[in-house]
């Protein structure tokens, strides 16, 4: 971006449908851009009906843009050259800023005036005409194309002001954070689950994540791992909450059943059950799990119905339809694949049978479970037993015994 | 005794000594071990690779840790060199660099490798039109250093990583960055560096420990290969003691570098001022070098006498680089600066760092005066 922008234009996507609610929208948007705009200290947002614009002060343009693009709710950024309002100085400006931008020989070209204030003396259809004639003249090789032009040059006539812009650089779309409610995320540290973890992030979801771990049969680095993966999706919205669920008894239990067929099945039951309880304690009015129909005998529509059987609460999966290649794309994109992809066992790869049920019975599923008839109070007493985790983009808080130092003390850095 | 030769190595910060203390009996656990002690040091690595990530203002991932400046260097250039045989076979570096980037072109030399080693001006330094010049169909690195390790000249390599990526994009651009660390600053990021070399026994940390920067996305072969640590760019058991060390005296020098490299200007104009009053002397240092190397040429009489004398009188400074100063051969650097064999072997170099002040360097010229006397005296009864 070689030219000076004075301001950046933040535009809403679908939020602006929403009737009533779309004031609560906007502010949650709003709210996420100031939070940002603190590592820019002189930069301000200003919010108008339907539009949010971050007026720079001399802050890089493409640096605030590559903070801001990530925000949910937000569909494009433009950057905005700022002129006053009068029809000399419009020109100047917008011939200045198309002759900047790169071109060839059959680049095409259109003016789009809108006349905010009807008080300025040219209506928009005339301002068209007389922006884009000195535009053209001062570019020859452009040709003008009304329908699709490759140069959308948008001029906003305000009172004092008036606005120049062209690029439209896309957002990350859907509804601003929080907007949509709370859901449980069970993140294993698989390449799935975070993904679908951004996916429901992206549609105004706040997300707690619960993870499930087996230590000894685990390791620590599973559980930091997943933590890291936290790290990455806290990264979209600032903060996030990890429980930490302590599963060996559980998994032990269920493995002594001597089912090795239906141990998968079994322990994605509990683990629902948990996770069902873990929402009510927090307030989330649905679970949100990775799962991909088709990709392993968990997930198949026989073993979905039978797992899904033991919550009440809708069970959202963002990626049920999508293929494992557009999965890990996602992944890469977002910056959670490398994280997912390094070896350390979760609690779902132990145990695993050599072949697993892909059609479960319900009824025997649920036979084995009566079965167990301590399977309730462990479930209780893994509630009881889970550690809440704070993760921030910058620092991980957890509560640790008093007497144990830390590890990782400040004062050796 | 005044320590003046920070450029060999430097003392180590007290905290750095009290980190790797505290770590060395507390955390002896190897990073790859799955116990609590294995995930404790774990947790020690990660934090100090954001920490000198952080100094640096790159990503955790693109820092490996080494054993020093002379590895990263060789993993650079070897690296690249090896991993890139496909692109050509041919390298640009300066006439002037450290000789552990120096002796790998040589070597790779030996093995077929084409080597352009480019001249320097008076005042040690080689111009961006030089190395873009230089750049071939078949060019893979291109590796500048910083800031000269005899002189203190600085290189323009800001300049020169932003042409090669505008005009050879496909070039690698190595920094050797021992030098200027801590003292000159230099911003990786916009610059196109894609490698780049610190150690940390030159900024108050310990020796045995240094780093190499490589920028996201490229690969390197690696020196050395076994058990697949840093990310099997760099194998060996990982110096969990020495690495969180460096950490904390990258940190402290990146945070003081502003006002020590301010503080150290006043100390190299009055050296320069001193030494220039002295006409038996001739300065190969400018005030636009680094402003922790001053360098001179007393011709007609031994260095090492000198260094002697001064050592006698209390200050210990350094005759060319210490790597180099076991040798009797005049200094390449200022033969390729044009300096005369008399005059590029009899350097004195005087480098400064933390603990200096203003009545340190007063005291030091009343020495050097004193000793220039005595030479004289003698040289004029022989």
């Amino acid at each position: 971006m070689n030219l000076d922008y004075e301001m950046l234009l933040l535009r809403f996507g679908e939020i602006t449908v929403k009737g009533k609610n779309r004031a609560k929208f906007e502010k949650a948007a709003l709210a996420h851009v100031r939070s940002l705009l603190r590592f820019f200290p002189k930069a301000e947002a200003i919010h108008e009906y339907g539009r949010i614009y971050v007026k720079l002060n001399g802050q890089p343009a493409d640096q605030v843009i590559a903070s801001l693009k990530n925000i949910f709710g937000l569909t494009s950024i433009s950057p905005v050259k700022v002129v006053p309002s009068n029809l000399e100085e419009i020109v100047a400006a917008a011939v200045d800023f198309v002759k900047k931008l790169p071109q060839e020989e059959h680049t095409t070209f259109k003016v789009h005036a809108r006349r905010v204030f009807k008080g300025f003396p040219h209506s928009s259809h005339e301002m068209n005409h007389l922006v884009g004639s000195p535009v053209l003249s001062a570019c020859p090789q452009l040709k003008v194309d009304v329908h699709h032009p490759d140069i959308e040059l948008r001029v906003e006539i305000r009172e004092h002001v008036t606005y120049l812009f062209c690029e439209v650089i896309p957002a990350a779309g859907g509804f601003p954070r929080g907007t949509n409610g709370k859901a449980m995320l069970l993140l294993s540290g698989g390449i799935d689950s975070p993904v679908a973890g951004y996916s429901a992030m992206r549609r105004g979801l706040e997300i707690e994540c619960v993870h499930f771990h087996s230590y000894p049969f685990t390791s620590k680095k599973a559980e930091e791992k997943v933590l890291d993966l936290a790290q990455v999706l806290s990264g979209f919205t600032g903060r996030i909450k990890v429980h930490l669920v302590p599963f060996t008894d559980i998994q032990t239990a269920l493995a002594k059943s001597g089912q090795d067929n239906l141990i998968i099945t079994l322990m994605r039951r509990s683990m629902l059950r948990i996770a069902t309880k873990l929402a009510e304690k927090n307030g989330a009015l649905a679970l949100v799990t990775g799962d991909s129909l088709g990709q392993v005998a968990s997930q198949t529509l026989a073993s979905m119905n039978v797992i899904g059987k033991v919550t009440d609460l809708p069970l959202l999966r963002p990626l049920v339809m999508t293929d494992k290649e557009d999965i890990i794309t996602l992944a890469k994109k977002i910056g959670t694949y490398d994280l997912s992809i390094l070896p350390y066992e979760d609690c779902c790869t132990l145990f695993v049978p050599k072949s697993p049920s892909t059609n479960p019975n319900l009824r025997i599923v649920e036979n084995i479970e009566n079965g167990l008839t301590e399977l309730e109070n462990m479930i209780d007493a893994a509630v009881q037993g889970t550690e809440t985790v704070i993760v921030k983009p910058d620092e991980i808080i957890r509560k640790k015994p008093k007497d144990e130092p830390e590890v990782v003390q400040e004062q050796w850095f | 005794m005044k320590y003046m030769d920070y450029a060999a190595t430097t003392p180590p910060h007290p905290e750095v000594a009290r980190t790797i203390a505290d770590i060395m009996s507390l955390h002896y656990g190897n990073p790859s071990s799955l116990h609590i002690l294995g995930e404790q040091s774990e947790q020690l690595l990660k934090k100090a690779r954001e920490v000198c990530a952080g100094a640096l203002q790159v990503r955790p991932a693109e820092i490996v840790f080494t054993s020093g400046a002379t590895e990263s260097n060789n993993a650079a250039i070897k690296g690249a060199a090896l991993q890139f045989m496909n692109r050509g076979k041919h390298l640009i570096t300066t006439e002037i660099e450290h000789p552990s980037v120096y002796e790998c072109c040589k070597q790779l030399e030996s093995l077929g490798w084409e080597v352009t080693y480019l001249p320097v001006d008076e005042r040690g330094q080689v111009t961006p039109e030089q190395v873009c010049a230089a750049v071939r169909s078949d060019t893979v690195l291109v590796s500048v250093m910083h800031v000269n390790n005899e002189v203190g000249s600085i290189e323009p390599v800001e300049e020169i990583g932003r042409r090669l990526k505008q005009e050879h994009p496909r070039v690698l651009f190595h920094v050797d960055g021992v030098q200027g660390f801590g003292k000159v600053s230099l911003s990786l990021q916009d610059s196109g560096i894609d490698l780049y070399s610190l150690s940390a026994h030159k900024l108050r940390g310990p020796k045995g420990i240094g780093l190499l920067y490589i920028r996201e996305g490229i690969k390197l072969l690696p020196l050395l290969a076994g058990g697949g640590q840093e990310a099997a760019r760099r194998s060996g058991t990982e110096n969990i003691p020495y690495i969180v060390g460096m950490a904390k005296a990258l940190r402290l020098a990146n945070e003081g570098q502003r006002e020590l490299a301010e503080r150290l200007r006043r100390l190299q104009a009055a050296l320069i001022r001193g030494i220039s009053d002295l006409p038996k002397l001739m300065l190969n240092s400018t005030p636009q070098g680094a402003p922790h190397i001053i360098h001179f040429s007393y011709p007609g009489m031994k260095a090492e006498a000198m260094l002697h004398m001064l050592e006698e009188e209390g200050f210990l400074v350094s005759t060319k680089s210490a790597c180099s100063s076991k040798k009797s051969e005049p200094s390449r650097v200022l033969l390729a600066m044009g300096r005369s064999m008399e005059e590029a072997s009899t350097g004195i170099r005087i480098s400064l760092g933390e603990e200096h002040t203003e009545q340190d360097i007063e005291q030091f010229l009343a020495a050097l005066r004193k000793a220039v006397a005595r030479m004289e005296d003698l040289k004029g009864r022989g």
